[in-house]
């Protein structure tokens, strides 16, 4: 009873302690070269995109494709380090509205698709890049 | 009657035409001049399909989005035909709703209710119909149930739905107190995006019997009650999902007992202007007839 009890509280502890970093999702999105060739899709996919091609018009896209690679990396949990700015911060003065956030995640899915991510893998991914609606659009 | 359902589709079909003509004409610039309010920028599924009483929703749920497809900076119209194939009754219902910068939503639908045999049996006449109109108002409050992924908070609107429905001597004979009421209803409506689930729960305040098409409040209870919606919906796909409904309704006649409905449905979004609900409904007795369950096919088409 008492092995019980400590055991339910280690499992406490653990439920409470800061989320580590669960790289599920990063292996269910096929690890960094999937990922990073996910990023570089969906960079095509923008360029290619009338609704938001002109954003891009001042942007190193090398970098840009680099930076999305090393940011999905991290969102899905894997081992990287985003070397960008915040979100805020890289997206202030672009006067982006939710049509175009929304343009980027239906690029983002496309590429998705386009790289055999199953929907739901999808979802578990786009989740975790939904609320950076708040700081990406600001008009 | 029917006059006012084709002008309601004609108005569609030429925004949908006229706007299909904006971005064709600004294709190669990227900039929609001209129909630019309309601009579909939300995402597909994100507003619903169109309800019973014809607010954005599921099938028999109202939920907290806004119809349509326009963002905080667009609108969004869509108008409806529904079909409910019950065993002893049939329903028609047609409506128009608009979105308003994904904040505000008004909708207007018509319901045919034909009593097929049963107004035989009652006297009234085979096929004896019951016409109501409802205007709907819907304002959304706080939350959005797409963006706000890093919290539980719900989507969540207020809205009123203002019904009134013809022969109201004879709802006033089964013993309705009027034959117009107003519902009043609060809708909280959740995406959990990692579980690929949409969830609603709405409380709505109403007096209706049957929806209204048996009048509002009753000889057993005439006044307001307390009512449940909830539905559940997992997405399968950008394009397809399957869900269910329950929604409780009041019991306000002596004559005939009301039950509880629910339903079964599949939505399909083939684009962002047309979709399809079929559905599995079950809206228990209505009258003199038990069991009323059978097919709900819904077709939306928007701008």
């Amino acid at each position: 009873m008492r092995k019980f009890g400590l055991a339910a509280a280690a499992a406490l502890t653990i439920a409470a302690a800061p989320a580590r970093a669960d790289d599920t999702l990063f292996q269910d999105m096929g690890g960094q070269d999937a990922i990073a060739k996910i990023a570089s899709d969906t960079t095509d996919n923008f360029l290619a995109d009338d609704r938001i091609k002109a954003t891009f018009d001042n942007t190193n896209m090398d970098r840009f494709r680099k930076l999305l690679a090393e940011q999905f990396c991290v969102v899905a949990g894997g081992p990287c380090t985003y070397t960008g700015r915040n979100m805020h911060d890289a997206h202030k003065g672009l006067h982006l509205d939710n049509a175009d956030f929304n343009a980027v995640v239906e690029d983002l899915q496309k590429a998705m698709d386009k790289d055999g991510v199953s929907f739901a893998t999808q979802n578990r991914f786009l989740a975790r890049l939904a609320p950076m609606q708040h700081d990406v659009v600001t008009k | 009657m029917r006059v006012k359902h084709y002008a309601v589709w004609s108005a569609l079909f030429v925004c949908i035409a006229a706007s299909a003509a904006a971005d064709d004409a600004s294709a190669p610039g990227g900039v929609d001049q001209g129909m630019a309010m309309f601009d579909n920028g939300k995402l597909l599924a994100t507003g619903g399909v169109s309800s019973l009483e014809g607010a954005g929703g599921g099938g028999l749920s109202t939920w907290a989005l806004i119809t349509g497809y326009g963002t905080r900076d667009g609108v969004g119209v869509d108008g409806h035909a529904t079909y409910i194939s019950l065993p002893a009754y049939s329903l028609w219902t047609e409506g128009a709703a608009v979105g308003l910068f994904d904040r505000v939503e008004l909708s207007y639908t018509h319901l045919t209710f034909n009593t097929e045999n049963v107004g035989a049996a009652l006297g009234l006449g085979k096929n004896f119909e019951f016409d109501q109109d409802v205007y709907g108002a819907k304002i959304k409050l706080i939350g959005d149930a797409v963006y706000d992924q890093d919290s539980l908070l719900p989507q969540i609107a207020v809205g009123a739905q203002y019904k009134t429905t013809d022969h109201g001597n004879i709802l006033h004979a089964v013993g309705a107190k009027s034959d117009n009421g107003t519902d009043y209803y609060i809708a909280a409506t959740k995406l959990f995006l990692a579980e690929s689930l949409l969830v609603d729960v709405t409380l709505r305040e109403t007096k209706a019997n049957q929806f209204g098409i048996l009048g509002f409040g009753g000889d057993k209870h005439a006044d307001y009650s307390t009512q449940v919606e909830g539905s559940a919906a997992y997405l399968f796909s950008r394009q397809f999902a399957l869900g269910a409904e329950y929604r409780t309704k009041p019991d306000n006649l002596g004559i005939a007992k009301e039950d509880d409905a629910w339903d079964v449905f599949a939505a399909y979004f083939f684009n962002k202007h047309i979709s399809l609900t079929a559905a599995w409904l079950d809206l228990g007795n209505i009258v003199i007839k038990d069991h009323q369950n059978g097919a709900y096919l819904s077709l939306q088409i928007g701008e």
